[in-house]
Protein backbone atom coordinates (compact mmCIF):
# COMPACT_ATOMS: atom_id res chain seq x y z
CA UNK A 1 0.00 0.00 0.00
CA UNK A 2 1.11 4.03 -0.69
CA UNK A 3 0.62 6.46 1.38
CA UNK A 4 -0.12 10.02 -0.49
CA UNK A 5 0.35 13.15 2.13
CA UNK A 6 0.06 16.60 1.27
CA UNK A 7 1.93 19.29 3.54
CA UNK A 8 1.25 23.22 3.67
CA UNK A 9 3.97 25.62 4.25
CA UNK A 10 2.12 27.93 6.90
CA UNK A 11 2.99 30.92 9.63
CA UNK A 12 4.47 29.42 12.97
CA UNK A 13 1.30 28.54 15.24
CA UNK A 14 3.20 30.38 17.74
CA UNK A 15 3.72 33.71 15.85
CA UNK A 16 1.02 36.35 16.20
CA UNK A 17 0.28 37.32 12.81
CA UNK A 18 -0.48 40.95 11.70
CA UNK A 19 -2.13 42.71 8.96
CA UNK A 20 -0.57 44.33 6.62
CA UNK A 21 -0.71 47.79 6.33
CA UNK A 22 -2.19 48.38 3.01
CA UNK A 23 -4.51 45.83 3.41
CA UNK A 24 -3.57 42.98 1.22
CA UNK A 25 -3.19 40.25 3.54
CA UNK A 26 -1.31 39.27 6.23
CA UNK A 27 2.79 40.29 6.97
CA UNK A 28 4.82 37.27 5.92
CA UNK A 29 8.36 39.09 5.36
CA UNK A 30 10.95 37.65 8.04
CA UNK A 31 8.68 35.66 9.77
CA UNK A 32 8.86 31.77 11.05
CA UNK A 33 7.29 29.34 8.67
CA UNK A 34 6.15 26.05 9.82
CA UNK A 35 4.91 22.74 8.47
CA UNK A 36 0.75 23.10 9.26
CA UNK A 37 0.41 20.93 12.38
CA UNK A 38 -2.47 19.13 10.91
CA UNK A 39 -0.25 18.04 7.93
CA UNK A 40 2.38 16.77 10.58
CA UNK A 41 -0.52 14.61 12.49
CA UNK A 42 -1.04 13.53 8.74
CA UNK A 43 2.64 12.20 8.57
CA UNK A 44 2.65 11.02 11.63
CA UNK A 45 -0.21 8.45 10.84
CA UNK A 46 1.03 7.90 7.71
CA UNK A 47 4.26 6.89 9.06
CA UNK A 48 2.55 4.85 12.00
CA UNK A 49 0.71 2.98 9.21
CA UNK A 50 3.45 2.03 7.64
CA UNK A 51 5.83 1.22 11.03
CA UNK A 52 2.60 -1.61 11.67
CA UNK A 53 3.36 -3.07 8.34
CA UNK A 54 0.20 -1.59 7.04
CA UNK A 55 2.02 0.20 4.13
CA UNK A 56 5.17 0.07 1.64
CA UNK A 57 5.47 3.55 1.02
CA UNK A 58 4.93 7.15 2.39
CA UNK A 59 4.73 9.78 -0.44
CA UNK A 60 4.91 13.56 -0.08
CA UNK A 61 3.65 16.59 -1.97
CA UNK A 62 3.77 20.39 -1.30
CA UNK A 63 2.33 23.03 -3.82
CA UNK A 64 3.97 26.38 -3.79
CA UNK A 65 7.08 28.61 -3.67
CA UNK A 66 10.93 26.70 -3.60
CA UNK A 67 10.65 27.53 0.31
CA UNK A 68 8.34 24.80 0.27
CA UNK A 69 11.49 22.12 -0.08
CA UNK A 70 11.55 23.10 3.84
CA UNK A 71 8.59 21.58 4.87
CA UNK A 72 9.05 19.18 2.42
CA UNK A 73 12.78 17.99 4.19
CA UNK A 74 10.82 18.28 7.73
CA UNK A 75 8.54 15.44 6.62
CA UNK A 76 11.59 13.60 4.87
CA UNK A 77 13.45 13.80 8.74
CA UNK A 78 10.01 12.71 10.43
CA UNK A 79 10.62 9.59 8.20
CA UNK A 80 8.73 9.56 4.74
CA UNK A 81 10.05 7.98 1.77
CA UNK A 82 10.37 10.07 -1.05
CA UNK A 83 8.58 13.71 -2.28
CA UNK A 84 7.18 15.96 -4.45
CA UNK A 85 7.09 19.70 -4.99
CA UNK A 86 4.60 21.04 -7.76
CA UNK A 87 6.59 24.42 -7.91
CA UNK A 88 4.34 27.59 -8.18
CA UNK A 89 4.23 31.21 -7.30
CA UNK A 90 0.49 31.55 -8.07
CA UNK A 91 -1.91 31.81 -5.18
CA UNK A 92 -3.37 29.16 -4.57
CA UNK A 93 -6.68 27.69 -3.94
CA UNK A 94 -8.16 24.28 -2.55
CA UNK A 95 -10.15 23.23 -5.41
CA UNK A 96 -6.82 23.83 -7.57
CA UNK A 97 -4.51 22.05 -5.24
CA UNK A 98 -6.95 18.93 -4.73
CA UNK A 99 -7.05 18.79 -8.61
CA UNK A 100 -3.25 18.93 -8.40
CA UNK A 101 -3.35 16.12 -6.14
CA UNK A 102 -5.68 14.04 -7.86
CA UNK A 103 -3.25 13.76 -10.73
CA UNK A 104 -0.56 12.51 -8.16
CA UNK A 105 -2.57 10.36 -6.17
CA UNK A 106 -3.76 8.70 -9.86
CA UNK A 107 0.13 8.60 -11.33
CA UNK A 108 1.52 7.13 -8.25
CA UNK A 109 -1.80 4.45 -8.04
CA UNK A 110 -2.02 5.58 -3.95
CA UNK A 111 -4.54 3.89 -1.97
CA UNK A 112 -4.38 6.11 1.06
CA UNK A 113 -4.55 9.93 0.99
CA UNK A 114 -4.26 11.45 4.63
CA UNK A 115 -4.63 15.26 4.87
CA UNK A 116 -4.75 17.54 7.97
CA UNK A 117 -8.33 18.67 7.99
CA UNK A 118 -7.85 22.19 7.59
CA UNK A 119 -4.68 24.53 7.54
CA UNK A 120 -3.88 27.35 10.23
CA UNK A 121 -3.60 30.14 8.02
CA UNK A 122 -6.60 30.46 5.95
CA UNK A 123 -8.94 28.14 7.83
CA UNK A 124 -10.82 26.91 4.62
CA UNK A 125 -11.22 22.69 5.82
CA UNK A 126 -11.91 22.04 2.36
CA UNK A 127 -8.90 20.52 0.02
CA UNK A 128 -9.88 16.84 1.26
CA UNK A 129 -13.56 17.05 0.65
CA UNK A 130 -12.96 18.20 -2.51
CA UNK A 131 -9.85 15.90 -3.22
CA UNK A 132 -12.44 12.77 -2.25
CA UNK A 133 -14.97 14.42 -3.91
CA UNK A 134 -13.29 15.14 -7.57
CA UNK A 135 -11.36 11.44 -7.05
CA UNK A 136 -14.73 9.63 -6.54
CA UNK A 137 -13.56 7.77 -3.69
CA UNK A 138 -14.76 7.79 -0.50
CA UNK A 139 -14.15 10.43 2.64
CA UNK A 140 -13.02 10.02 5.92
CA UNK A 141 -13.13 13.51 7.41
CA UNK A 142 -12.10 14.65 10.99
CA UNK A 143 -10.85 11.29 12.21
CA UNK A 144 -9.51 10.29 15.56
CA UNK A 145 -8.55 7.06 14.76
CA UNK A 146 -8.20 4.77 11.14
CA UNK A 147 -7.66 0.96 11.03
CA UNK A 148 -6.79 -0.67 7.71
CA UNK A 149 -9.04 -3.95 7.62
CA UNK A 150 -9.72 -6.58 4.89
CA UNK A 151 -12.95 -4.31 3.38
CA UNK A 152 -10.88 -1.18 3.26
CA UNK A 153 -10.40 1.12 6.80
CA UNK A 154 -12.47 1.22 9.63
CA UNK A 155 -12.19 4.85 10.71
CA UNK A 156 -13.73 7.16 13.59
CA UNK A 157 -14.74 10.69 12.97
CA UNK A 158 -14.82 13.63 15.67
CA UNK A 159 -18.43 15.05 14.94
CA UNK A 160 -20.42 17.97 16.83
CA UNK A 161 -22.09 15.74 19.11
CA UNK A 162 -19.07 12.84 19.88
CA UNK A 163 -17.97 10.03 17.95
CA UNK A 164 -19.15 8.38 14.59
CA UNK A 165 -17.47 4.94 12.83
CA UNK A 166 -17.66 4.38 9.31
CA UNK A 167 -16.37 1.46 7.23
CA UNK A 168 -14.88 3.38 4.35
CA UNK A 169 -13.32 1.17 1.39
CA UNK A 170 -9.86 1.72 -0.16
CA UNK A 171 -8.28 3.39 -2.04
CA UNK A 172 -9.38 6.31 0.07
CA UNK A 173 -9.03 10.22 1.56
CA UNK A 174 -9.65 11.09 5.14
CA UNK A 175 -8.34 14.05 6.87
CA UNK A 176 -7.24 14.33 10.26
CA UNK A 177 -8.33 15.87 13.72
CA UNK A 178 -6.25 17.07 16.44
CA UNK A 179 -6.44 13.85 18.57
CA UNK A 180 -5.17 11.11 16.09
CA UNK A 181 -1.86 11.07 17.40
CA UNK A 182 0.99 13.32 18.84
CA UNK A 183 3.62 13.87 15.58
CA UNK A 184 7.05 12.90 16.39
CA UNK A 185 10.41 15.11 16.15
CA UNK A 186 12.88 14.50 14.16
CA UNK A 187 15.88 13.37 15.26
CA UNK A 188 19.36 14.40 14.38
CA UNK A 189 20.77 11.63 12.36
CA UNK A 190 17.18 11.70 10.36
CA UNK A 191 17.42 15.35 9.17
CA UNK A 192 20.54 14.39 8.06
CA UNK A 193 19.45 11.34 5.95
CA UNK A 194 16.39 13.46 4.89
CA UNK A 195 19.06 15.65 2.64
CA UNK A 196 19.65 12.75 0.59
CA UNK A 197 16.05 11.17 0.16
CA UNK A 198 14.28 12.19 -3.66
CA UNK A 199 12.04 15.15 -4.38
CA UNK A 200 10.68 15.16 -7.59
CA UNK A 201 9.60 18.67 -9.07
CA UNK A 202 6.81 19.13 -11.17
CA UNK A 203 4.61 22.15 -12.26
CA UNK A 204 0.88 22.71 -12.11
CA UNK A 205 1.18 22.76 -16.27
CA UNK A 206 2.80 19.19 -15.93
CA UNK A 207 0.00 17.89 -13.98
CA UNK A 208 -2.76 19.73 -16.80
CA UNK A 209 -4.29 22.21 -13.95
CA UNK A 210 -4.74 25.80 -13.66
CA UNK A 211 -4.18 28.25 -10.82
CA UNK A 212 -6.47 30.69 -12.47
CA UNK A 213 -8.17 32.17 -8.80
CA UNK A 214 -12.10 31.63 -8.25
CA UNK A 215 -12.39 33.67 -5.47
CA UNK A 216 -10.11 36.67 -4.88
CA UNK A 217 -9.46 38.40 -1.94
CA UNK A 218 -10.45 41.92 -1.90
CA UNK A 219 -8.70 43.53 1.37
CA UNK A 220 -7.97 42.17 4.49
CA UNK A 221 -8.96 43.84 7.75
CA UNK A 222 -8.00 43.56 11.58
CA UNK A 223 -10.79 42.06 14.19
CA UNK A 224 -12.57 44.43 15.59
CA UNK A 225 -10.96 45.04 19.51
CA UNK A 226 -12.53 44.78 22.68
CA UNK A 227 -12.87 47.10 24.93
CA UNK A 228 -10.48 47.00 28.18
CA UNK A 229 -12.68 44.69 30.97
CA UNK A 230 -12.24 45.36 35.03
CA UNK A 231 -10.80 43.24 37.33
CA UNK A 232 -13.22 42.03 40.01
CA UNK A 233 -11.91 40.69 43.87
CA UNK A 234 -15.01 38.22 45.15
CA UNK A 235 -17.92 36.30 44.13
CA UNK A 236 -20.13 39.52 45.23
CA UNK A 237 -17.98 41.66 43.45
CA UNK A 238 -18.78 39.35 39.99
CA UNK A 239 -22.16 38.22 40.48
CA UNK A 240 -23.75 41.28 41.44
CA UNK A 241 -22.16 43.19 37.78
CA UNK A 242 -23.06 40.47 35.91
CA UNK A 243 -26.76 40.83 37.11
CA UNK A 244 -27.08 44.80 37.36
CA UNK A 245 -24.44 46.04 34.72
CA UNK A 246 -23.97 42.99 32.24
CA UNK A 247 -27.64 42.44 32.88
CA UNK A 248 -26.70 38.46 31.74
CA UNK A 249 -27.62 36.86 34.62
CA UNK B 1 -31.68 34.48 -7.07
CA UNK B 2 -32.24 32.08 -5.13
CA UNK B 3 -30.92 30.22 -2.49
CA UNK B 4 -30.82 26.90 -0.77
CA UNK B 5 -29.91 26.26 3.01
CA UNK B 6 -29.23 22.72 3.81
CA UNK B 7 -31.07 22.22 7.08
CA UNK B 8 -28.94 20.53 9.90
CA UNK B 9 -30.97 18.14 12.34
CA UNK B 10 -31.04 14.44 13.93
CA UNK B 11 -34.41 13.35 11.71
CA UNK B 12 -36.24 14.72 14.95
CA UNK B 13 -35.59 18.18 15.67
CA UNK B 14 -34.22 20.78 13.73
CA UNK B 15 -30.94 22.56 15.05
CA UNK B 16 -30.26 26.31 15.62
CA UNK B 17 -28.01 26.27 13.53
CA UNK B 18 -30.27 26.45 10.43
CA UNK B 19 -32.16 29.56 11.81
CA UNK B 20 -28.92 31.08 11.88
CA UNK B 21 -28.05 30.36 8.13
CA UNK B 22 -31.00 31.14 6.76
CA UNK B 23 -30.71 34.72 8.18
CA UNK B 24 -27.20 34.58 6.29
CA UNK B 25 -29.28 33.68 3.56
CA UNK B 26 -31.18 36.44 4.21
CA UNK B 27 -28.88 38.59 3.68
CA UNK B 28 -27.80 37.94 -0.10
CA UNK B 29 -31.91 38.54 -1.13
CA UNK B 30 -33.56 36.18 -3.52
CA UNK B 31 -36.10 33.15 -2.39
CA UNK B 32 -34.77 30.97 0.02
CA UNK B 33 -35.39 27.33 0.41
CA UNK B 34 -34.43 24.95 2.74
CA UNK B 35 -33.86 21.16 2.09
CA UNK B 36 -33.91 18.54 4.30
CA UNK B 37 -32.53 15.49 3.73
CA UNK B 38 -33.14 13.07 6.63
CA UNK B 39 -34.89 9.13 7.39
CA UNK B 40 -38.16 9.89 8.94
CA UNK B 41 -37.41 13.52 9.40
CA UNK B 42 -41.27 14.66 9.04
CA UNK B 43 -41.02 16.82 11.79
CA UNK B 44 -38.04 18.57 10.67
CA UNK B 45 -39.90 19.26 7.31
CA UNK B 46 -42.25 20.74 8.64
CA UNK B 47 -40.42 22.78 11.10
CA UNK B 48 -38.36 24.43 8.09
CA UNK B 49 -41.67 25.14 6.24
CA UNK B 50 -42.63 27.61 9.61
CA UNK B 51 -38.97 29.57 9.82
CA UNK B 52 -39.82 33.32 8.78
CA UNK B 53 -38.48 33.98 5.24
CA UNK B 54 -38.62 30.72 4.04
CA UNK B 55 -40.57 30.12 0.95
CA UNK B 56 -39.86 26.58 0.01
CA UNK B 57 -39.06 23.17 1.16
CA UNK B 58 -37.42 20.08 -0.74
CA UNK B 59 -37.91 17.07 1.51
CA UNK B 60 -35.91 13.91 0.98
CA UNK B 61 -37.02 11.25 3.38
CA UNK B 62 -35.02 7.98 2.84
CA UNK B 63 -32.76 5.31 4.33
CA UNK B 64 -29.69 6.95 2.37
CA UNK B 65 -29.45 10.34 4.20
CA UNK B 66 -30.51 7.85 7.85
CA UNK B 67 -27.16 9.22 9.56
CA UNK B 68 -26.56 12.39 6.83
CA UNK B 69 -23.50 10.59 5.36
CA UNK B 70 -21.49 13.66 2.90
CA UNK B 71 -20.88 11.48 0.05
CA UNK B 72 -25.04 10.56 -0.10
CA UNK B 73 -26.23 14.64 0.52
CA UNK B 74 -23.76 15.67 -1.43
CA UNK B 75 -25.27 13.90 -4.20
CA UNK B 76 -28.42 14.91 -3.78
CA UNK B 77 -27.20 18.80 -3.52
CA UNK B 78 -25.71 18.45 -7.10
CA UNK B 79 -29.14 16.74 -8.35
CA UNK B 80 -30.93 20.12 -6.89
CA UNK B 81 -27.95 22.55 -8.11
CA UNK B 82 -28.64 23.70 -11.61
CA UNK B 83 -31.78 25.82 -9.42
CA UNK B 84 -30.09 27.80 -7.56
CA UNK B 85 -27.67 30.76 -7.24
CA UNK B 86 -26.14 30.40 -3.59
CA UNK B 87 -26.29 26.83 -1.49
CA UNK B 88 -25.54 27.16 2.15
CA UNK B 89 -24.97 25.33 5.46
CA UNK B 90 -24.17 26.32 9.10
CA UNK B 91 -19.88 25.40 9.37
CA UNK B 92 -20.81 22.83 12.06
CA UNK B 93 -18.81 19.80 11.17
CA UNK B 94 -21.75 18.22 8.75
CA UNK B 95 -21.56 21.57 7.20
CA UNK B 96 -18.09 21.69 6.74
CA UNK B 97 -17.41 18.18 5.64
CA UNK B 98 -20.75 18.22 3.39
CA UNK B 99 -20.05 21.92 1.12
CA UNK B 100 -16.81 21.41 0.05
CA UNK B 101 -17.84 17.80 -1.46
CA UNK B 102 -20.88 19.02 -2.81
CA UNK B 103 -19.06 22.24 -3.99
CA UNK B 104 -16.45 20.13 -6.22
CA UNK B 105 -18.96 17.66 -7.56
CA UNK B 106 -20.46 21.23 -8.67
CA UNK B 107 -16.36 22.57 -9.74
CA UNK B 108 -16.95 25.53 -7.76
CA UNK B 109 -14.72 26.51 -5.27
CA UNK B 110 -16.63 26.80 -2.03
CA UNK B 111 -16.45 29.70 0.33
CA UNK B 112 -16.38 28.65 4.45
CA UNK B 113 -16.92 29.94 7.71
CA UNK B 114 -18.61 33.28 6.51
CA UNK B 115 -19.30 36.15 9.23
CA UNK B 116 -20.92 39.17 7.03
CA UNK B 117 -22.03 39.10 3.90
CA UNK B 118 -21.68 42.57 1.85
CA UNK B 119 -23.52 41.63 -1.71
CA UNK B 120 -24.26 38.34 -3.62
CA UNK B 121 -20.80 37.72 -4.49
CA UNK B 122 -18.54 39.44 -1.64
CA UNK B 123 -18.31 37.82 1.95
CA UNK B 124 -16.27 38.25 5.17
CA UNK B 125 -14.72 35.87 6.51
CA UNK B 126 -12.07 35.33 9.46
CA UNK B 127 -8.41 33.61 8.62
CA UNK B 128 -5.95 33.10 10.93
CA UNK B 129 -7.78 31.74 13.80
CA UNK B 130 -9.85 35.16 13.32
CA UNK B 131 -6.77 37.27 13.78
CA UNK B 132 -8.10 38.74 10.74
CA UNK B 133 -10.75 39.30 8.47
CA UNK B 134 -10.77 38.89 4.80
CA UNK B 135 -13.26 40.09 2.76
CA UNK B 136 -13.69 37.94 -0.94
CA UNK B 137 -15.36 37.81 -4.06
CA UNK B 138 -16.25 34.90 -5.65
CA UNK B 139 -16.61 34.82 -9.57
CA UNK B 140 -18.14 30.75 -9.56
CA UNK B 141 -21.85 31.29 -11.05
CA UNK B 142 -23.18 29.12 -8.53
CA UNK B 143 -21.60 30.06 -4.88
CA UNK B 144 -21.49 27.57 -1.86
CA UNK B 145 -20.85 28.94 1.80
CA UNK B 146 -20.68 27.57 4.76
CA UNK B 147 -21.60 29.67 7.44
CA UNK B 148 -20.55 30.89 10.95
CA UNK B 149 -23.28 30.57 12.62
CA UNK B 150 -22.83 32.90 15.81
CA UNK B 151 -22.25 35.68 13.38
CA UNK B 152 -26.00 36.20 12.19
CA UNK B 153 -28.79 35.89 14.26
CA UNK B 154 -31.74 33.21 14.25
CA UNK B 155 -34.49 33.30 11.98
CA UNK B 156 -37.89 33.28 13.71
CA UNK B 157 -38.98 29.82 14.38
CA UNK B 158 -42.83 31.19 13.22
CA UNK B 159 -43.98 33.09 11.18
CA UNK B 160 -43.37 30.44 7.34
CA UNK B 161 -45.50 28.98 5.57
CA UNK B 162 -43.06 27.19 3.17
CA UNK B 163 -44.83 24.89 0.21
CA UNK B 164 -43.02 21.66 0.80
CA UNK B 165 -41.59 19.28 -2.24
CA UNK B 166 -40.60 15.61 -2.15
CA UNK B 167 -37.62 15.32 -4.42
CA UNK B 168 -36.53 11.88 -5.88
CA UNK B 169 -33.21 10.05 -3.76
CA UNK B 170 -29.39 10.48 -5.60
CA UNK B 171 -29.07 6.80 -3.51
CA UNK B 172 -26.44 5.72 -1.38
CA UNK B 173 -22.71 5.37 -1.84
CA UNK B 174 -21.23 1.53 -1.92
CA UNK B 175 -18.22 2.79 -0.35
CA UNK B 176 -19.41 4.45 3.15
CA UNK B 177 -20.97 2.01 5.57
CA UNK B 178 -22.26 3.63 8.72
CA UNK B 179 -21.23 1.57 11.60
CA UNK B 180 -22.09 3.70 15.02
CA UNK B 181 -22.62 6.97 16.43
CA UNK B 182 -21.07 7.24 20.20
CA UNK B 183 -22.84 10.71 21.17
CA UNK B 184 -22.43 12.38 24.64
CA UNK B 185 -25.94 12.75 26.43
CA UNK B 186 -26.55 15.95 28.38
CA UNK B 187 -29.71 18.10 29.86
CA UNK B 188 -27.56 20.75 29.65
CA UNK B 189 -28.11 23.07 26.96
CA UNK B 190 -26.31 22.51 23.74
CA UNK B 191 -23.10 23.93 23.26
CA UNK B 192 -22.97 26.54 20.56
CA UNK B 193 -26.81 27.44 20.96
CA UNK B 194 -26.42 27.92 24.85
CA UNK B 195 -27.15 31.31 26.49
CA UNK B 196 -24.32 30.74 28.73
CA UNK B 197 -21.11 29.13 28.79
CA UNK B 198 -18.91 27.66 31.48
CA UNK B 199 -15.46 26.27 30.26
CA UNK B 200 -12.58 25.11 32.05
CA UNK B 201 -9.08 24.26 30.89
CA UNK B 202 -6.09 22.86 32.33
CA UNK B 203 -6.49 24.64 35.68
CA UNK B 204 -8.90 21.93 36.36
CA UNK B 205 -6.53 19.64 37.11
CA UNK B 206 -8.59 16.60 36.40
CA UNK B 207 -12.50 15.32 34.70
CA UNK B 208 -13.34 14.78 38.51
CA UNK B 209 -13.27 18.29 39.00
CA UNK B 210 -15.83 19.37 36.21
CA UNK B 211 -18.40 18.45 37.95
CA UNK B 212 -17.90 22.10 39.85
CA UNK B 213 -18.42 23.64 36.00
CA UNK B 214 -21.35 21.33 35.71
CA UNK B 215 -22.79 22.19 39.29
CA UNK B 216 -21.85 26.28 38.22
CA UNK B 217 -23.33 25.97 34.67
CA UNK B 218 -26.85 24.35 35.69
CA UNK B 219 -27.07 27.27 38.68
CA UNK B 220 -26.93 29.50 35.34
CA UNK B 221 -28.84 26.85 33.23
CA UNK B 222 -26.00 27.27 30.65
CA UNK B 223 -23.66 24.23 28.67
CA UNK B 224 -20.48 22.95 29.81
CA UNK B 225 -17.26 23.68 27.26
CA UNK B 226 -13.73 22.89 27.50
CA UNK B 227 -10.26 24.51 26.35
CA UNK B 228 -8.05 22.03 23.33
CA UNK B 229 -5.72 21.38 26.73
CA UNK B 230 -8.57 19.94 28.86
CA UNK B 231 -9.80 17.90 25.72
CA UNK B 232 -6.62 16.39 25.16
CA UNK B 233 -5.32 15.80 28.53
CA UNK B 234 -8.55 13.81 28.62
CA UNK B 235 -10.77 15.84 31.15
CA UNK B 236 -13.48 15.52 29.01
CA UNK B 237 -14.86 14.00 25.47
CA UNK B 238 -13.91 15.93 22.25
CA UNK B 239 -17.20 17.71 21.59
CA UNK B 240 -17.00 20.12 24.48
CA UNK B 241 -13.80 21.65 22.84
CA UNK B 242 -14.43 25.52 22.19
CA UNK B 243 -11.56 27.24 19.65
CA UNK B 244 -10.18 27.40 16.30
CA UNK B 245 -10.29 23.40 15.63
CA UNK B 246 -13.52 22.83 17.97
CA UNK B 247 -16.60 24.83 18.52
CA UNK B 248 -17.23 28.36 17.95
CA UNK B 249 -19.52 30.14 20.55
CA UNK B 250 -20.81 33.63 20.80
CA UNK B 251 -23.02 33.22 23.76
CA UNK B 252 -24.53 36.47 25.95
CA UNK B 253 -21.92 34.98 28.77
CA UNK B 254 -19.07 33.28 28.59
CA UNK B 255 -16.62 32.05 31.71
CA UNK B 256 -13.45 30.86 31.08
CA UNK B 257 -12.43 28.73 34.64
CA UNK B 258 -9.05 27.86 34.54
CA UNK B 259 -8.13 28.45 30.83
CA UNK B 260 -5.19 30.47 29.74
CA UNK B 261 -6.45 31.83 27.03
CA UNK B 262 -4.51 30.36 23.58
CA UNK B 263 -5.23 32.57 20.19
CA UNK B 264 -6.74 29.04 19.11
CA UNK B 265 -9.24 29.26 22.79
CA UNK B 266 -9.64 32.75 21.98
CA UNK B 267 -10.61 32.02 18.31
CA UNK B 268 -13.36 30.02 19.62
CA UNK B 269 -14.95 32.23 22.00
CA UNK B 270 -14.31 36.27 21.64
CA UNK B 271 -17.37 37.23 20.08
CA UNK B 272 -19.06 36.28 23.06
CA UNK B 273 -21.30 39.18 24.48
CA UNK B 274 -19.84 39.24 27.88
CA UNK B 275 -16.31 37.23 28.84
CA UNK B 276 -15.35 36.64 32.45
CA UNK B 277 -12.23 34.90 33.39
CA UNK B 278 -11.48 33.14 36.47
CA UNK B 279 -7.44 32.16 37.01
CA UNK B 280 -4.55 32.34 39.41
CA UNK B 281 -2.04 33.74 36.48
CA UNK B 282 -2.25 37.43 36.93
CA UNK B 283 -0.34 37.35 33.36
CA UNK B 284 -3.15 34.83 31.57
CA UNK B 285 -3.80 36.29 28.09
CA UNK B 286 -7.62 35.35 28.61
CA UNK B 287 -7.28 38.89 31.12
CA UNK B 288 -6.71 40.83 27.70
CA UNK B 289 -10.11 40.46 26.02
CA UNK B 290 -12.38 39.48 29.43
CA UNK B 291 -14.97 41.90 30.43
CA UNK B 292 -14.58 41.12 33.84
CA UNK B 293 -11.57 39.63 35.21
CA UNK B 294 -11.11 37.83 38.43
CA UNK B 295 -7.30 37.20 39.52
CA UNK B 296 -7.77 34.14 41.74
CA UNK B 297 -7.58 30.33 42.87
CA UNK B 298 -10.53 28.39 40.96
CA UNK B 299 -10.93 26.16 43.37
CA UNK B 300 -11.75 29.01 45.67
CA UNK B 301 -13.78 31.29 43.34
CA UNK B 302 -16.07 28.57 42.20
CA UNK B 303 -17.46 27.66 45.47
CA UNK B 304 -17.68 30.86 46.41
CA UNK B 305 -19.34 31.74 42.88
CA UNK B 306 -21.89 28.77 43.55
CA UNK B 307 -22.57 29.88 47.76
CA UNK B 308 -23.17 33.89 46.16
CA UNK B 309 -25.74 32.58 43.36
CA UNK B 310 -27.28 30.24 45.84
CA UNK B 311 -28.52 33.10 48.57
Amino acid sequence: MKILVPVKRVIDANIRVRVKSDHTGVEMNNVKMAMNPFCEIAVEEALRIKEAGNADEVILVSVGPTKCQETIRTGLAMGADRAVHVETDDTLEPLAVAKMLKAIAKKEETDLVILGKQSIDDDNNQTGQILAAIMGRPLGSYISEIEKNDAGFMITREIDAGLEKLQITSPAVVTTDLRLNEPRYASLPNIMKAKKKPIEKLTPADLGVSTEQRVQTIEVNDPPERDAGVMVSSAAELVEKLRNEAKVI
Amino acid sequence: MSILVIAEHDNSQLSPATLNTVTAASKVGGDVHVLVAGEGCGDVTAAAAKIAGVSSVLSCDSISYTTGITENVANLIKSQSANYSHIMAAASTAGKALIPYAAALCDVQPISDISDVIDADTFVRPIYAGNALATVKSSDALKMLTVRTTAFEMAEEDGGNASVTNIDDTGASDWVQFVEQSLSKSERPELTSARIVVSGGRGMQNGENFAMLEKLADQFGGAVGASRAAVDAGFVPNDYQVGQTGKVVAPDMYMAVGISGAIQHLAGMKDSKVIVAINNDEEAPIFQVADYSWNEDLFVAVPALQGELEK
